[in-house]
Formats: C-alpha cells, structure tokens, sequence
C-alpha cells in the first residue's frame, strides 16, 4: 500500500511557554504537525523536548500558548482528554505495567475502545465477555505486527529493555491512535534493535497512516526517516524544516557542534 | 483417629476460620494501598460500618437479608464516591502520611455516622446462616466444627475467586492492575484515576461488608468489630503490604499459629498469647524478612 500523501494540520502548537521554577523548559514554541506525517524533534539533552510531548498530552500545562488539536483548542488539555480524543504516547524513560502481560499490556491500551459496564464485568456475561474476546484479536494483531509472539505471555518485567520498548509501542497502538507521540524509542538500544524499530516506526506510518511525533537523538536515523524535523536548544525553537533544511541550518550545526564539543 | 489428632485438627480449622477474617480485612488495606498507595485506617471502621448498615437496613424496614444485602453494597459504593470526592482528589500527590492521617480521621466519621444513624449498641445479625455444629454424618469422630465458620470459609474463597476473575479478565480489573503498576502510563492510556479509585474503595468495602458480617454473626456488630483491623496489621507485614495472595495467606497464618500457640504453648507461659502472638511474629518478620513472604527483596539503589 502506498503512504497516504500529507494532509491538513492535525496538531498546532501556538506559542508555548513552560517553566520550572526558574528553568523556562520551553520559551514561545510554536509548531504544526500535518496529518499522516512522520515528524521529528530533535535537539541536546534538556533542550525541552520531552517537555513538549508531556505539554501535547496534557501531563504538563504551559503557563503561555495553546495546542490546537484536530481543530479544538485548548490551553489545559487533561490527560484523559488527550487520550479520549486519540493521543497516544510511549515514555523516554519505559513506562509499562511491569506485573503484567505483554497481552494484558496491550489490553490497557485499548480501555478507551471498550464499552461493557461495571455490573456486566463484574459478572464477565455477554456483553463484557464478547467485548474482551473482540478486542483480543484486535491486540494479537499487534502482537503479531511486533513480533511479540513468544513473549505474549510474559510479565513485561522479565524482558530485556530491547522489547520493553517494544512492547510499549504496541500498547500505544492498541488505541488506534490518531496522533502518536513517541519519546526516544531507539535510545539505549543496539544497532539491530534501533533498525527493527526504525522499521515499525516507518511501517505504522505507511500501513495505518498513523501521524508521528517522534524525539530521537540518533541524527542518523532522523534524518532518514522523518519528513520533518523541528529542533529545539534550551527551549528555544531553534529551526523547522526538511531534513535538508535542518542540516544545512547554520545555528543548528553551531549547537550540535557544541554539543559535539562538551 | 486418636484424641490428640482430633484436637490438633480442631484446634487448626478454628484457627483457619479466624485467619479468614483476619485475611479479608487484609485484602481490602492491599487493594486500596496498591491502587492508591494509601495506608487506610479505616478498613476496621468499613467492617463495622458496613454490618451495622446491613443490620440497621433490616431491622429498620424489616427487608429480607438478601435485599438488605445490595442496599448495603449501594450504601458501601456511595460511602467510596464520597471519599474519592471529599478526600482523595483533594489529597493526591501529598505524602504518603498525610493520606494515612486522612483515613484516621475517616475512621472517626464513618464510626460516628453509624452510630448517629442506627445507634451503639450491641445489633445481633441474623442473615440466616446456620448456627451450631456441623454435623459430619461421622459422629464417631466427634470433629467439632460451627456450620457458621464452614459458611465464612466458603464464602470468603468464593469472594477471592470473583475477585481474581475479575482482576484478570476484566477491563476494569486491568486497569486497577495498570494504576497499581504506574500511575502516569495508566493516565496516558485514558484510564481514569478517580473512577478506579471509587472502584476500589467499593470494592474494598464489599469485602469489609462480607468480613463484617461473618464476625458479627458470630458475636455481634459492635464497635469491638473496628478492631480486627489491628489483626490485619501483622498479616500486612507477614504477607506484604502489595500482596493479595500474600494477605489471604499471611491471615491463614497467623490465624492458625496464635490458636496453636494458645493451645500448646499457653500453658507454659500462663495463657493469653493469642492476644499478642500475630504481633511477635510480625516483629520476628520485621527482623528477618521485612519485605514478607511474597514481596519482592528491597535493594536499596546506590
Ligand atoms: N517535572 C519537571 N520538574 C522540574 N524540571 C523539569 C521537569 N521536567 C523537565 N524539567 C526541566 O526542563 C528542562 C527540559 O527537560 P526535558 O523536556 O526533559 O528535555 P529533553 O527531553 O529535551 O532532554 C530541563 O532543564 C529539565 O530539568
Ligand atoms: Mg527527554
């Protein structure tokens, strides 16, 4: 199948303002991400990128601006909401249900999606049964996408970091996710890892037109993959544009080269 | 079987039945504290809130049992929204200790609204659970066991068995599983904290419904009834405060060990050690085990 061409703006950043204390995180970052498109942030470590994705979800609240996703605005977006309105993400840092299953994991994934009440569930009858059965073919799906087969049913704890992460992207697709925010999913890994994962990033695009925001350090595959790079320097927007642009931006090669440097 | 036989095995069924009350109290402070990461020291309270609620919904109006039973658990339902509303929200966030303070003064509401609404005396409980002893058919063996201890075992494991469907089957129990993993992803994944807060505390209270109505069925719903909590505090260290097997498990324990220890070693040592012998073995715990029998070893990180 080939990719869906690049729609409408889907997600608007308009100036926004985020400080800590006295660390302003991000300073009047205004930014758009277009529907189907594989997007990038990129910039030194603090630079505020993760920032920016915790303020698209709603976990952090910007003191200024305002995000504008598939045309409503808002300047405090709760995290349900964001995940109501089909916002998924993946953590910097892996944030899994440790206890449970890569299925079970999955299955969180998808609480949104499914409708059964309370009473019905706590007698697991007709509907909440049906319910749970549908949505597990959906989930084995996923599983099957990831190669996750013969960890299925393994308690994520137990796996090595490589799949964790792994697991962690398919718990986020398992909502079906409009927008898919993703916080360095190749960092830690190995060079066969980072290309199995660069390949799901790139698949989930092409095959369910999914639009991606995704922080990766690794310049590289930056530059490979995405259609579009914004960079970030202590919370400053330091340039957008293709990857061309990005690299032959001057600023840009004066703070990876400091970077380079430290 | 000989008469010594027939006394130990006495002795460690009625120590299995008071473990199982000793257990479901334990269940309801894990359940909350996983979900919640809240010390409740109101669980005790719940069990005598909830009896006197059913006891007083009888009485009052004269329901049958079973009637009054799913108006309680509606009572138990609307007690947890009016926490989630009135206290947790408010609260999340703060340190551990100012929820655990929180829930002493709930206790003190919740055992002053009982007596407020149905009064402080001592109720009995008739639900119709067979009183007596049961009668094996194997009146030879003279095995002495009260039907309302069989009726409290059986429908504390059908309780648990419920329970462990619904954690692992349901959407609902995932996502209690998922907030009492990691509170941010289950957020990111559109779960709502207050609702499974609600939920849990419900729960919660339907187990302190079932462990208040087999204690009071058996000698009353009286304010005595608050203090099997204290009981469940050694099972929290023997079975780990995270540990819903570990609490079943941990209240089978001690239940069994302090009517062992009363029988066999209070003799020598004048009596009474079923009053402090969970508390003993708690400590031995503290010094040798602290993360309980199923917690995981806690390595500090350097
Ligand atoms: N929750 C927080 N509390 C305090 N400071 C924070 C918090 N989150 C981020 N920061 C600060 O904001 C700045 C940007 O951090 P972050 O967004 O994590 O950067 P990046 O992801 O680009 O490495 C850093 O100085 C960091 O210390
Ligand atoms: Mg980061």
């Amino acid at each position: 199948m080939a990719r869906q061409p690049i729609g409408d703006v889907l997600l608007k950043a308009d100036n926004i303002s985020l400080s800590f204390g006295g660390v302003k995180a991000l300073s009047n970052i205004s930014f758009d991400v277009r529907e189907h498109e594989l997007a990038a942030i990129i910039g030194p470590n603090g630079a505020g990128k993760s920032s920016m994705l915790n303020v698209i979800n709603g976990f952090y609240h910007p003191q200024q601006g305002q995000i504008t996703f598939k045309g409503q605005t808002r300047s405090r977006m709760k995290v349900h909401q964001a995940a109501v309105q089909g916002i998924a993400r993946t953590f910097q840092n892996i944030a899994l249900f440790k206890g449970m299953s890569v299925l079970d994991n999955l299955m969180t994934g998808r609480n949104l999606k499914m409708h059964s009440t309370m009473l019905e569930q706590a007698v697991y009858w007709g509907r909440a049964r049906r319910e749970e059965l549908e949505h597990r073919g959906k989930v084995e799906e996923i599983i099957d996408f990831l190669n996750l087969e013969s960890v299925r049913k393994t308690p994520v704890g137990r796996l090595p970091y490589g799949i964790q992460k792994r697991v962690e992207l398919g718990r986020a697709l398992a909502a079906e996710p409009s927008l898919l925010l993703l916080d360095e999913p190749m960092a830690g890994m190995n060079l066969e890892e980072k290309e199995d994962m660069c390949r799901f990033v790139l698949d989930v695009n092409e095959e369910f037109g999914t639009t991606i925001v995704l922080i990766e350090h690794d310049m590289g595959v930056v530059m490979d993959i995405s259609d579009r790079v914004t960079v970030l320097d202590y919370g400053r927007l330091l340039a957008v544009g293709t990857p061309d642009e990005v690299r032959n931006n001057q600023e840009v090669i004066d703070a990876y080269l400091g970077v380079a440097n430290d | 079987m000989s008469q010594d036989l027939m006394f130990l095995t006495e002795t460690v069924i009625s120590g299995l039945m008071a473990g199982v009350m000793y257990s479901l109290v334990a269940l309801g402070f894990v359940l909350i504290f996983k979900a919640s990461g809240v010390f409740n020291f109101a669980q005790g309270v719940m069990c005598l809130f909830a009896a006197l609620t059913l006891v007083g919904l009888m009485e009052t109006f004269d329901l049958p049992g079973w009637v009054a039973v799913i108006l309680t658990v509606a009572v138990m339902a609307g007690v947890a929204w009016i926490i989630e509303w009135a206290v947790l929200r408010h609260l999340v966030n703060q340190d551990p200790i100012i929820l655990f303070m929180a829930t002493i003064g709930l206790a003190y509401v919740l055992e002053g609204v009982g007596d407020l609404v149905w009064g402080s005396d001592v109720k009995v409980l008739n639900l119709g659970i067979p009183q007596g002893a049961w009668d094996w058919g194997l009146d030879n063996l003279n095995l002495y066991v009260e039907k309302l201890e069989i009726v409290a075992a059986v429908t504390a494991g059908l309780l648990v068995a419920v329970l462990a469907i619904f954690f692992q089957k349901t959407r609902v129990g995932r996502a209690l599983r998922a907030v009492a993993d990691d509170h941010q992803a289950a957020l990111s994944v559109g779960i709502s904290l207050r609702s499974i807060w609600v939920i849990v505390w419900t729960v919660a209270g339907i187990v302190a419904l079932v462990a208040g109505v087999m204690w009071g069925s058996k000698s009353g719903v009286q304010f005595s009834l608050s203090l099997i909590a204290l009981k469940a505090l050694p099972v929290l260290i023997l079975g780990g405060f995270t540990s819903v097997p570990g609490a079943i498990i941990g209240g089978l324990i001690i239940g069994v060990g302090e009517k062992l220890a009363e029988v066999y070693v209070g003799p020598f040592v004048g009596g009474a050690i079923e009053n402090w012998f969970a508390y003993m073995l708690a400590l031995a715990f503290l010094l040798f085990r602290p993360q309980g029998l199923f917690g995981e070893k806690i390595i500090e990180r350097v």
